[in-house]
């Protein structure tokens, strides 16, 4: 009879520390799922810059300024850590915000098929960036939660499962675009 | 919060399903008792039916309702920002990107299909493309996935099964009653309490089972519209592009009664104009409520 019950307290904590490391490591997959998929975006939005900054000289070649400010975010794009990245799309995302704009007060640029479709793949990068931030951000939270939490914790500290930190919206985003006439 | 909802919705499906049984195997029971005195005859032909159209409807479903709305698949070249916004809100679902069709309709319409999420479909009609903007299409795109997301289609694939089997019972036993089959040489008594019962069963449960599977549609209708805000964080383009929607009062070419529920919007546009507030036949809660929902949100 104790042996019984000796072993079957043996199997269910050997059941509860299985269970306990895949859902950290489905978590963990998760994450790094998420972030892939904004890296891939995040490439897209490198590759679409130039073409979308040739465009729009054609018609407004003077507006170098606003040039400048998309360039310069955009070549921060692929390096750095995570937040960094995610800083510079913010950023590139506030100036793309001043050439859309710049689109209002020539009328030609607004009716350039090449235009419309950079901007519609523009926009679509930027949404799967925010939504795919969302889900990392949902994903760490759940993950961190289980990281401190009793008994999973046990775990986490036995196979080093580390806390990841989530991704901050950056400000800069929300800024009105300019335009100069 | 999501996530037990789905659980909740996969128990609803079960609970669901047995309720409807009950229901199948009353109304044979019902039919085998008033006319030939013999219950367990009447249980086998209902139980047969059920062997035979469940499984039917189950498998062929998702090709049977894109067949008859008459959409056709299209590639992101010919509607890049559909395309767009359908892989986008995937990511924010969390589920496999469905296949994208549209309906050569002008009538602002949409719907999701397909049992499990690796296998979902999405369609809209070209009348929908034209009237909305971004903003607006991606409330509708983000409700649709909700469906695929909340398992909403396998329920409502059920649903529809069961009320066939139901109606289809249903109506050799009224006919029967109507020809006066009747009971030959009634050598035994029967109870009559139990013959009222059986007689009410035969007659009421199709009533029944329809509204059930109606009142279930309208409430998987208010659980995506908030789903569909969980996705994009924006109630209002979807109460704008149901507004749009509800304005237009013509009747889809392709749509029939029996897929009606499965639209983001009555497709009968003149049957929803003529109906009342929180009527028990509608397959759709009133579109003014669902828009009052979202602005409260």
């Amino acid at each position: 009879m104790k042996t019984i019950i000796i072993i079957a307290v043996i199997v269910l904590i050997l059941l509860f520390i299985i269970m306990t490391y895949n859902s950290f490591v489905r978590l963990r997959n998760w994450v790094k799922e998420a972030w892939a998929q904004i890296d891939v975006q995040l490439k897209r939005r490198h590759d679409l810059i130039p073409n979308l900054v040739n465009t729009v000289k054609g018609y407004a070649a003077h507006e170098k300024e606003t040039f400048e400010k998309v360039v310069e975010a955009r070549n921060k794009l692929l390096s750095g850590s995570p937040q960094d990245r995610i800083d510079a799309d913010g950023e590139l995302e506030g100036a793309l915000k001043s050439i859309f704009a710049l689109s209002e007060a020539y009328p030609e640029l607004k009716a350039n098929e090449n235009f419309i479709q950079l901007q519609e793949e523009l926009t679509t990068t930027e949404n799967k960036v925010a939504y795919s931030r969302q889900l990392y951000n949902k994903t760490v939270a759940e993950y961190n939660i289980k990281v401190d939490s009793f008994p999973s914790l046990i775990i986490a500290r036995l196979f080093n499962f580390n806390k990841e930190s989530q991704l901050v919206t950056p400000e800069a985003e929300r800024e009105a675009p300019t335009v100069s006439f | 919060m999501l996530y037990q909802q789905i659980i909740a919705n996969k128990r609803k499906t079960i609970l669901l399903v047995s309720f409807f049984t009950i229901l199948v195997l009353g109304i044979g029971w019902g039919i085998g008792y008033i006319f030939e005195n013999d219950p367990v005859s009447g249980i086998v032909i209902a139980l047969v039916v059920l062997a035979i159209y469940l499984p039917i409807t189950y498998l062929s479903a998702t090709s049977q309702v894109l067949k008859m709305s008459g959409a056709q698949q299209v590639t992101k070249e010919q509607y890049p920002q559909l395309v767009d916004i359908v892989e986008e809100l995937s990511i924010a679902a969390r589920v496999p990107t469905p296949k994208i069709y549209v309906i050569n309709d002008a009538v602002p319409n949409a719907f999701a299909t397909g049992i499990k999420p690796e296998k979902g479909a999405v369609a809209f009609t070209t009348g929908l493309l034209e009237k909305l903007n971004r903003e607006e299409l991606e409330g509708v795109v983000a409700h649709e996935l909700a469906h695929i997301r909340n398992y909403d289609i396998r329920l409502m694939t059920i649903c529809i099964a069961l009320v066939g089997v139901i109606a289809i019972v249903g109506n050799i036993g009224s006919r029967m009653l109507f020809w006066g089959g009747g009971r030959k040489g009634g050598n035994r008594k029967s109870n009559p309490i139990l013959m009222i019962v059986a007689l009410l069963f035969v007659i009421l449960a199709p009533l029944a089972a329809q509204f059930t599977r109606l009142a279930i549609s309208r409430n998987r209708e208010y659980l995506a519209d908030a789903s569909a805000v969980e996705f994009t964080r924006n109630p209002v383009g979807l109460s704008n592009a149901l507004r749009k929607i509800s304005s237009n009062t013509e009747d889809m070419k392709n749509a029939k009664p029996a897929t009606a529920s499965m639209y983001i919007s009555n497709p009968f546009g003149k049957k929803r104009k003529s109906r009342r507030r929180g009527s028990l036949f509608a397959t759709h809660p009133p579109i003014e409520s669902r828009i009052e929902r979202l602005e409260n949100m």
